[in-house]
């Protein structure tokens, strides 16, 4: 039984802190040497397409893969390969890693050329060998997002621009600063795609972009900018298409089945980058800030930088780091090492000082139903957490832990500081061993 | 090269609050009806709230202790517990016997459950409860305000008295409405001041430690329901321990449904049970049973009352 009062106050106000916002990007320079791993896509890990000792050029491929959700990775820069080595994920696996010592010359390889676009397949193929993955932490690949199976049945491009995570403004200043880039490639998009509407969902705690973005697609057929409120997760893709449309992607099913494709504005901008020069991804705009940070900003950094150069190049640490993000403090991940490189996904690096890193002691659950109240997707995490500890994996199917998109809320309004989104990610874990063991049962 | 970095799951930040912190809200909001007391029934009724807050709090830190359990007297439960409990008892009753009330709150009903967050029914009420049913002639002496030493019945035994033809002759008088509203009258310690009640009620909805929900239904529904019944719903409003249990006891986390639709069922259930506990019952009032049968009942509520998944797929 759902009632009205269980439909409202979803998600949480969390304080935006977007000190960044009106920082315009600066770019770096390019590094002594880059780290290019292998594991930037949702699919299996990319095969290494080049050896040590080898000269590599800006946009060669230097791996690739013929899995089904993976993208092809490129080198950021020129110079030569000098070695293959293991970097551990935050999520704890290894990753082989290509070693480049740059020439700082970032000459061209022969292949950056703009592409040639002329129908829907040519043009799905330029955005598979543009390399974009989504910006969620599974980085979905962009040219599997645009070839669904019933690509017919979509009628609405969303391209998601709330950035509704803390901190985080490199989504806005692509807007201020690359507004005709993300308009050409949604353009590009929606012809090709043959998609008559498109909505640009962005929080109302970015005025100025929504006026931007109002006034340059004034004259653009079936192109609305639709202004959110502003609380997190606005951003997530299930709530965006909600918010936006009204729709809701049920269990188990695509955001295309419901006639959306949903594209993160920056993903857009470098869509548009790429059919005009030919360069594929190989650099990323990233929000530097957080309080041990010198000097917080925005900065373009190639990919393979390590976080530690970028932040450096920022301005350095204020004081010593306790912990470093990639990614807003809802959902980013944090790291081992700040020698960790910028990803295909980054969008921002976040160290956090001493202050900022509080031991949260776990107490008790006192059932005061705050989890239940912030989650989007309408979870109940308490009773999940009871399935849990009883090792209840119907009780945990029955509450749906699989629809649980990790996006903190619960955790954060828990005044029992209860660790609930762990907690969820052992639960799924749980069930898919669960559904191994049966299958191979 | 590596500095120690803490590593950790998201989310990577915390909303201000804690357990520590609700308890606290939460005695703020029952302090109006605390000095209500004691200005109608004298400083014994601090003396009172102190002691149970007192016992409580040292039962808890002597079971943790012994148990070797983490502490968690810090989290302020008990306190609100030993308070709760004080607002229930008569403002005289001996200090010992509000202590074994303590007792059987704090070790029996809560620690013995597993503390904090898994009892199932409202410690304080189990206390009162227990007192209740062990010291009767204590737990119905209820001292009148401004008369020292003096004790008589409470406006609903008073009503109670005069539906028995034994009982009626008496001399009986009910109080007025304005008496009842401010708490001039015979009962229970913290529960006779309306007006102090509803303040701390304000209070607890400003700062978002409960939703309206259950009180409203629960007040609503016994108001509507003895109107109904032919008895006079604004007496039944403010008699007895209605406003205590709705807005402090019917609101309790661990023992209420956590859906706004199973807050409503509980305060309409325990609602009706207190409307035929007062006028068809053996005991002249029926809050307390009316919520601990509620609190036997919320994990039933609570399964019934699941809110569907976003996008979630029924098979
Ligand atoms: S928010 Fe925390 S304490 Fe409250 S019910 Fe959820 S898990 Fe329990
Ligand atoms: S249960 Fe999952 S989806 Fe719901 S608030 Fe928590 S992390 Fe977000």
């Amino acid at each position: 039984m759902a009632s009205i009062f269980d439909r409202s106050l979803k998600g949480v106000r969390a304080p935006h802190r977007k000190n960044t916002m009106d920082m315009e990007t600066r770019r770096m320079p390019v590094p002594e040497k880059v780290y290019i791993c292998m594991s930037q896509h949702m699919g299996p890990p990319c095969d290494i397409l080049a050896e040590v000792g080898d000269e590599v050029k800006v946009g060669q491929i230097i791996g690739d893969s013929g899995a089904f959700l993976s993208a092809p990775i490129h080198s950021s820069v020129s110079g030569k390969v000098t070695g293959i080595s293991e970097i551990i994920m935050p999520n704890g696996t290894r990753s082989k890693t290509l070693v480049i010592e740059t020439d700082k010359k970032q000459t061209l390889h022969e292949s950056v050329k703009p592409p040639s676009v002329t129908d829907r397949e040519s043009f799905l193929k330029a955005v598979r060998a543009a390399g974009l993955v989504g910006l969620g932490g599974a980085g979905f690949p962009a040219h599997i997002k645009f070839n669904p199976k019933n690509l017919g049945e979509v009628d609405t491009l969303l391209i998601n621009a709330a950035e509704c995570e803390p901190y985080i403004t490199s989504d806005y200043r692509t807007i201020m600063e690359r507004a005709g880039d993300v308009l050409y490639g949604v353009e590009t998009i929606m012809k090709w795609l043959d998609i008559k509407s498109c909505i640009i969902g962005i929080e109302d705690n970015k005025p100025e972009g929504i006026k931007k973005l109002r006034d340059m697609t004034k004259d653009m057929k079936g192109v609305t900018v639709q202004s959110l409120e502003s609380r997190y997760p606005q951003g997530a893709e299930k709530v965006l298409i909600y918010e936006t449309t009204g729709r809701i992607v049920p269990e188990g099913k695509l955001p295309a089945d419901v006639g959306c494709i949903v594209n993160n504005i920056s993903t857009v901008a470098q869509l548009a980058h790429y059919l005009r020069d030919g360069l594929p991804l190989i650099a990323k705009c990233v929000t530097v800030d957080g309080g041990a940070i010198a000097s917080p900003g925005n900065i373009q950094a190639l990919i393979g930088t390590p976080i530690r150069e970028v932040i450096a190049f920022a301005g350095g640490y204020s004081k010593e780091p306790r912990k470093v993000l990639l990614g807003g403090p809802m959902m980013g991940v944090s790291v081992y090492d700040d020698g960790y490189p910028v990803q295909k996904n980054s969008n921002a690096i976040l160290a956090m000082d001493e202050n900022q890193v509080e031991g949260y002691a776990e107490t008790a659950c006192i059932r005061c139903g705050r989890c239940v109240r912030s989650c989007p997707m309408n979870l109940m995490p308490l009773r999940i957490e009871d399935c849990f500890n009883r090792g209840d994996n119907e009780g945990l199917m029955a509450c749906k832990v699989n629809l649980c998109i990790e996006c903190g809320c619960c955790a954060y309004s828990c005044p029992a500081k209860r660790h609930l989104v762990q907690m969820h990610r052992l639960a799924k874990q749980r069930l898919r061993q669960d559904q191994q063991k049966k299958k191979g049962a | 090269m590596t500095q120690n970095l803490v590593v950790a799951s998201s989310p990577h930040f915390r909303a201000e609050g804690s357990t520590a912190a609700i308890m606290r809200d939460v005695l703020i909001a029952l302090l109006p009806a605390q000095i209500a007391a004691i200005y109608f029934f004298g400083a014994g009724a601090l003396l009172l709230t102190v002691t149970c807050a007192a016992a409580s709090m040292l039962f808890e830190y002597l079971y943790r202790r012994l148990m070797h359990l983490d502490g968690t007297v810090g989290d302020l439960s008990a306190a609100v517990t030993g308070v709760l409990l004080a607002y229930n008892l008569p403002a005289g009753i001996p200090l010992w016997m509000a202590v074994i009330g303590c007792f059987a709150a704090v070790i029996v009903i809560k620690q013995l459950f597993g503390g904090l967050g898994r009892n199932f029914a409202n410690p304080a009420i189990v206390g009162r409860i227990v007192l209740l049913l062990s010291f009767a002639t204590q737990m119905t002496s209820w001292p009148i305000p401004g008369q020292d030493g003096v004790t008589g019945a409470t406006p609903l035994g008073v009503v109670a008295a005069m539906s028995n033809p034994e009982t009626a002759s008496e001399a009986l008088k009910l109080p007025g409405y304005l008496d009842m509203f401010l708490g001039n009258i015979g009962g229970s310690m913290g529960e006779t001041s309306a007006l102090a009640l509803l303040i701390g009620f304000g209070y607890l909805l400003a700062r978002r430690v409960i939703t309206a929900t259950e009180p409203l239904a629960f007040m609503g529904t016994v108001f509507i329901l003895s109107w109904a019944l032919g008895a006079d719903p604004v007496f039944h409003l403010l008699a007895g321990g209605l406003m205590l249990g709705a807005i402090f006891m019917g609101t309790d986390y661990v023992t209420t449904p956590t859906t706004e639709t199973g807050k409503l069922i509980f305060g309409v259930g325990a609602g009706i049970l207190t409307v035929v506990i007062r006028l068809y019952g053996s005991y002249p009032e029926g809050v307390s049973f009316a919520i601990l049968l509620m609190n036997i009942i919320t994990p039933h509520i609570d399964n019934l009352t699941r809110i569907k998944a976003f996008g979630g797929v029924e098979e």
